[in-house]
């Protein structure tokens, strides 16, 4: 979970815009201040339940939930077939449940078949699952590209797929919500659950990397 | 409507940047944009695809100027004025004047219930019968709406085969424009490459769209 733990005290944290520090907060920063000002003003919102929703996203939920279904999918054939029938019920088994992943679907890379899954109108991603998207997976550059060119964008990821391999890419442009299960690497027998999870990434989740075998 | 965050297909963007170790969030005020846009909406007085087409009001030299969080911030003051629970002039001045009225903040011993939800968009699948199933072939219509629709352009007018029937969902079009939920089978359909994208696509790629029944029709 050590990528979803953060520092809160980081205003400045990043910002692509004017102001370092000690100067005057940028536009965007002042204008959903007042706003958030207004709303609490008017009893719209409470700032207490925006700081719990964002605790909610920011470190309870994440893609270690999605690592935890792969894992169990890879050791456990029935729960693998569940998963693959009835995505959403199978995932509810684990307790990942809830908004943005209401109605899930898993898709299955093989050897043969590569699925990706991308959102061209928008960002639709299974928060349950993965959390919150990356800013990547919500620009315009994977956003434009991975319908028209899949194998081009995989090979920025550093996947680079034979000619023989069929890709399949999905584009989020209902509620279904889509998880890829990634193939499982070679030299993972005799792990645990846990160890599995520990190195199921994201990215491999989105249908964009590979899960690369552990180090040794 | 064809707006600018319809981006499938298009060129010029260069390759996608990611970033390693990315945090959640980059900025607080990304933060609370983020909690805002949710501890509003959970009031009911939109829904999401309201939502989204609030924020595809965005002019296009904008949306591509500004960043994801900026487009939410520009949905939300959109709609809390279009759903009156803002008045322009309390946006424009920042100053309230006067409380809400028959509304209730979400408080904090709400947020799990709300977050737990396990029914969005999903209908009783005997609210329609089903005008195609599996192996059908079918295309889509050629519609160009200037209201919300999810059938992306570059999957307007072309021919695919359905590859699997997800059941009943509420209809975004409509959905957006007046609230009513009209059920429509939800389709993922599989469009071959060169079908969308001409002779240079490659043969072994396809892309699968989910398309609400009203966007399709049979094909030969």
């Amino acid at each position: 979970m050590s990528e979803h733990h953060h520092d809160h005290d980081h205003d400045h944290e990043h910002d692509d815009r004017p102001g370092p520090h000690g100067a005057p907060l940028s536009d965007v920063q002042l204008r959903v201040r007042a706003l958030e000002s207004l709303l609490v003003d008017k009893g719209l919102v409470d700032p207490k339940a925006l700081d719990t929703l964002i605790d909610t996203y920011e470190t309870k939920v994440g893609p270690r939930n999605g690592a935890r279904v792969v894992a169990k999918a890879w050791l456990d054939p029935a729960f693998k077939q569940r998963l693959l029938a009835d995505s959403t019920a199978a995932i509810a088994e684990l307790g990942y449940i809830g908004r943005q992943g209401e109605d899930m679907v898993v898709l299955e890379n093989t050897p043969k078949v590569h699925n990706v899954v991308v959102c061209t109108l928008c960002s639709c991603y299974p928060w349950p699952v993965l959390g919150l998207p990356p800013v990547w997976y919500k620009s315009g550059p994977y956003r434009a590209r991975t319908v028209i060119d899949p194998r081009g964008v995989l090979r920025e990821f550093g996947v680079d797929l034979a000619d023989d391999v069929e890709v399949r890419v999905w584009d989020s442009t209902a509620e279904l919500r889509y998880l890829v299960l990634p193939e499982r690497p070679v030299g993972t027998e005799g792990m645990t659950e846990e160890q599995l999870a520990d190195f199921v990434t994201r990215d491999s989740m989105i249908g964009v990397a590979r899960v690369n075998p552990p180090r040794r | 409507m064809n707006g600018i965050h319809d981006l499938g297909g298009m060129h010029g963007f260069g390759p996608v940047d990611p970033e390693p170790n990315e945090p959640v969030f980059h900025h607080e005020w990304e933060r609370r944009a983020f909690a805002l846009n949710l501890a509003t909406g959970f009031l009911g007085r939109w829904n999401i695809d309201m939502g989204r087409y609030a924020r595809e009001h965005m002019p296009p030299a904008e949306y591509l100027a500004t960043t994801y969080y900026e487009h939410w911030l520009y949905g939300l003051e959109r709609l809390l004025v279009e759903k009156g629970l803002v008045t322009a002039n309390e946006l424009a001045t920042m100053r309230q004047n006067g409380r809400a009225q028959g509304l209730r903040a979400i408080a904090v011993e709400d947020v799990p219930m709300m977050l737990r939800n396990r029914r969005a968009a999903r209908m009783g699948d005997r609210l329609a019968p089903p005008r195609f199933k599996a192996g059908d072939r079918v295309r889509t219509k050629n519609l160009h709406p200037t209201g919300h629709t999810r059938l992306p352009r570059y999957a307007r007018d072309k021919i695919g085969v359905v590859d699997r029937d997800h059941g009943v969902f509420i209809l975004p079009d409509e959905h957006a424009k007046s609230g009513t939920k009209v059920p429509a089978h939800c389709y993922a359909v599989r469009f071959e490459g060169p079908e969308l994208w001409g002779p240079h696509a490659g043969p072994r790629d396809a892309v699968y769209v989910d398309c609400f029944e009203p966007y399709l029709e049979p094909a030969p």
